[in-house]
């Protein structure tokens, strides 16, 4: 059986800088022309597509499909919850520096067991484990709030530099939105280079052939293990900006069908590509609200989508535009 | 001077007894050609002093040092490096890519997560330098899945030279490759393998190869070794011919 | 003494359920080499389907009528496999393994909400079933008789399949096909045909498990999320392909779940993933797997 490819990489071309930066600044622009309530999409479509590129590092890059990484973002967004109920604190650089460690130490737990094994048992051993953590969540819920979960109020930002908001939503649309994007740019270009980095092309090699790749002298399971600890950091820190976003975090981040749903943003966008995941991400967030408000069914509707992509469009939205697009520029 | 000792190795796989207490002297310089059938034990030969899995008995001494023990990743470091019988790419890279992310890995460069790879000027330089050796500094910029199977066999012992082994096993580097082309690969790996002073052990079926470029040549049959010598002294060995050189052609 | 026999009865019961989920998942996995992520929700079907029936046949239908008619929700999940493999997997056999993680991930989101759809949103029972059979008394613990016809059919379901792999000519294909499809293929197998099969086997048998719970539990949406999560546990300790596996699997996680949930009730599922993953450790391919 054939890998799934693996993503094109050339070079940063103008042309591609041109597009990212014409990118950026419709981004920033974005608030001041969007309703409220578009706006506050994006911000979560700019989280989740963080999660989906540190899970995408894993799939795309690594060749392991991880069914757990909603231990990752709920780590990174109950660590913010505790910070919240046990240390009263409302810094929002200490949650993501709080959200990201938590993921990594999860990352680094999990990991000892799961990169022993490739594959479907992979994929299954981490979602088995991601489940311990939603059980506990659930069960805990002395600590955890059970059910109902932990609320996480508007933090400060910037250490307190600005001064908060009486508004929340004025808040989460301007301010917080800012923020997620500056943290989302910084997420985007550290990725890019660890991608591009000898480190990340040892992990596509162990992804191409990992018995070549041993008898290179890259010990696959050390790499394995990294790629997984910087993997869970990436979604971790996606869970921390998530929940002072939705007030609330609940055991639902916890449970497997979640990470089913990261899966899918990557899958949707095109983990073959280095966007791909994070178009994924945004497109599956308007997706998802759509459907959630057009029908009962909607993950009826969802189901159906993720069939056809399987079958018809495999390498998602992403990589079909770039076949597309190259095959428009061959002529 | 010997280079490899192996003393009474043996490796088995439930009943069968693929390598079955073989001892053989590897030295220094020399240019070994292993041959025997299907199912002789070549491969796993290789398999064994390479690390991919350990001996059931038996003990290996590389250089003076005993690496029975030793992981892969010691034994490369240590230098013993290897090409495939089925090649063996990293298909999505590009031809440079395979050799530079070799040299990444030999220096130790593939830890660094966050530099740009394609900053290493000196690790390309090399790359595009042993594609040249190879007659496929052409190539370098396709997927090392799309080229010809000449050229990803080349490429496969390529990767493994780039390692700059003290010792290196190439496992049948001209199977599947049309009879036109076999003599062009041996040529430059052979002689390669000569001016860098390399000990190289090769497997092969081909007999015209296996003759025309070995120094010295072991033959195995069910596991043990059969006879060794000079490609004279092989030729004229009757269990060898009786075994092996029967069915090919004259 | 009395509180001993129950537990163990307990232990049986659900050791029963989930050998009957987790047998079905790993017999596709050992022949097919695909993990089913939907395979819960077959579960669920047939649990859906068999209520269904029974509310509509319960009126005038004598009862032991009514247990034949969990055969009903099984033979459901066994008829959706059988579609579900030429329409939804075999074109994915070629292309790598998590294309087929990925499909049944869809066809789990698909078939969730079709129960949705079909049975709406509230659980259906069949509870007057689990109440006919009375309770029994065994070395002076008193035992509801359904939970003994709940072991008796898992116990029986396992000696069939038992049979049926070791003991047939089916068998015989199944394991050829599941050591070495090309080989089996090449000695004039009918690989395409054994795959369907073998899914419909265990289709029938995730079917069964649910149809046979349900008058106890009912039929519950979501019921087949959380199902294949332990089911996942049971063959990831006894190793995925084996039906031994399975069994021992099955039997250590409803042993810990009748004592977890007796002794330490909020983190018993969290002891399961530990024992799990100490199994994993000392033995990477499960207690029966192969390597």
């Amino acid at each position: 059986m054939t890998s799934p490819a693996a993503p094109r990489e050339r070079p940063l071309t103008p042309r591609k800088l041109l597009a990212a930066g014409l990118g950026l600044v419709v981004l920033l622009a974005l608030p001041t022309v969007l309703p409220t309530f578009q706006t506050l999409q994006v911000s979560y479509g700019l989280i989740f597509g963080i999660a989906a590129l540190g899970f995408n590092l894993l799939l795309g890059y690594t060749g392991l499909l991880s069914f757990g990484h909603s231990a990752f973002f709920g780590a990174g967004a109950y660590m913010a919850a505790f910070l919240v109920k046990y240390a009263g604190v409302t810094s929002m650089e200490a949650f993501l520096a709080a959200g990201v460690l938590a993921a990594f130490a999860t990352a680094a737990v999990f990991g000892v067991v799961c990169v022993r094994y490739t594959r479907i048992f992979f994929s299954i051993l981490a979602l088995a484990l991601s489940q311990v953590l939603w059980s506990l969540a659930l069960k805990l819920f002395w600590v955890t709030g059970g059910t109902d979960g932990l609320r996480v109020p508007t933090p400060t930002l910037l250490a307190g530099a600005l001064a908060p908001a009486a508004d929340k939503t004025a808040f989460l649309v301007h301010r917080y939105y800012y923020y997620v994007l500056a943290v989302f740019v910084l997420a985007v270009a550290v990725m890019w280079v660890i991608l591009h980095s000898p480190f990340g092309t040892a992990l596509q090699a162990i992804r191409d052939n990992e018995v070549r790749a041993e008898f290179v002298g890259v010990q696959v399971r050390r790499y394995r293990y990294v790629a997984f600890l910087v993997s869970g950091a990436f979604t971790g820190l996606a869970g921390a900006l998530w929940v002072p976003l939705n007030g609330l975090t609940t055991p639902d981040i916890l449970y497997w069908p979640f990470s089913g749903k990261i899966v899918f943003m990557a899958v949707l966008g095109g983990f073959r590509t280095f966007w791909g995941p994070i178009v994924g991400a945004i497109v599956f967030n308007y997706l998802e609200t759509w459907a959630v408000g057009f029908t009962v069914y909607w993950q009826l509707v969802l189901g159906l989508i993720l069939v056809a992509l399987v079958l018809a469009m495999p390498t998602g939205l992403a990589g079909t535009a770039s076949l597309l697009a190259a095959r428009l520029w061959r002529r | 001077m010997s280079l490899l000792e192996i003393r009474s190795i043996s490796k088995s796989f439930g009943d069968n007894r693929a390598v079955d207490d073989v001892s053989l002297t590897i030295r220094a310089g020399e240019l070994l050609g292993l041959i025997g059938s299907n199912g002789a034990g070549k491969t796993t030969l290789v398999n064994l002093i390479s690390g991919f899995f350990p001996a059931d008995h038996g003990q290996l001494v590389f250089d003076g040092r005993d690496i029975t023990r030793q992981t892969v990743n010691e034994r490369i470091r240590a230098g013993i490096a290897r090409s495939f019988q089925l090649v063996n790419l990293f298909d999505q890279l590009t031809v440079l890519d395979n050799i530079a992310l070799t040299i990444f890995a030999r220096e130790g460069k593939t830890r660094h997560l966050m530099a740009l790879a394609a900053t290493d000027g000196a690790v390309y330089r090399e790359a595009l330098d042993i594609l040249g050796q190879f007659s496929l500094e052409a190539k370098a910029g396709m997927l090392a899945g799309a080229i010809a199977q000449g050229e990803r066999k080349l490429l496969d012992v390529a990767v493994a030279y780039t390692l700059r082994p003290r010792l290196l096993f190439l496992d049948e580097p001209t199977s599947g490759v049309s009879s036109r082309e076999k003599a062009p690969i041996m040529d430059i790996v052979t002689s390669i393998v000569r001016s860098q002073r390399i000990t190289a052990v090769i497997i092969e079926h081909d007999m015209d190869v296996v003759f025309r470029y070995s120094e010295r040549i072991v033959a195995m049959h069910q596991g043990k070794i059969l006879a060794e010598g000079t490609p004279d002294e092989i030729r004229r060995n009757e269990q060898v011919t009786a075994n092996l050189l029967g069915a090919q052609p004259a | 003494m009395d509180t001993l026999v129950i537990q163990i009865l307990n232990s049986l019961f659900y050791a029963s359920i989930l050998f009957l989920i987790a047998c079905g998942l790993t017999l596709v996995y050992g022949v097919m080499r695909i993990v089913n992520m939907a395979h819960g929700n077959l579960y669920a079907v047939g649990a859906y389907v068999a209520a269904w029936i029974i509310g509509l046949v319960a009126g005038w239908m004598p009862s032991a009528g009514l247990f034949l008619l969990i055969l009903v929700g099984a033979a459901a999940a066994a008829f959706a496999g059988a579609v579900l493999e030429p329409t939804m997997l075999r074109p994915l056999y070629r292309r790598a393994e998590e294309y087929q993680l990925l499909i049944t991930f869809g066809l789990l989101l698909i078939l969730e909400d079709l129960l949705r759809l079909v049975w709406g949103p509230h659980p259906l029972t069949a509870s007057a079933l689990s109440d006919t059979l009375g309770s029994f008394t065994l070395l002076g613990a008193t035992y509801p008789g359904y939970n003994l016809f709940v072991i008796a059919v898992g116990g029986a379901a396992a000696a069939l399949l038992w049979a049926l792999v070791y003991r047939t000519r089916f068998g015989v294909m199944l394991r050829a096909t599941s050591q070495d499809m090309r080989m089996a293929a090449a000695l004039g197998i009918n690989v395409k045909q054994v795959y369907v099969q073998a899914f419909t086997i265990g289709c029938f048998m995730a079917g069964l498990g649910g149809a046979v719970v349900m008058p106890i539990s009912g039929a519950v949406l979501g019921m087949g999320v959380d199902a294949l999560i332990l089911a996942f546990v049971v063959v990831v300790i006894g190793g995925l392909g084996s039906l031994e596996g399975a069994l021992v699997g099955a039997l250590i996680v409803g042993a810990v779940r009748t004592l977890g949930i007796t002794y330490f009730a909020e983190i018993e599922l969290a002891v399961l993933y530990l024992i799990a993953a100490v199994v994993l450790f000392v033995r990477p391919a499960g207690l029966f797997g192969r390597a």
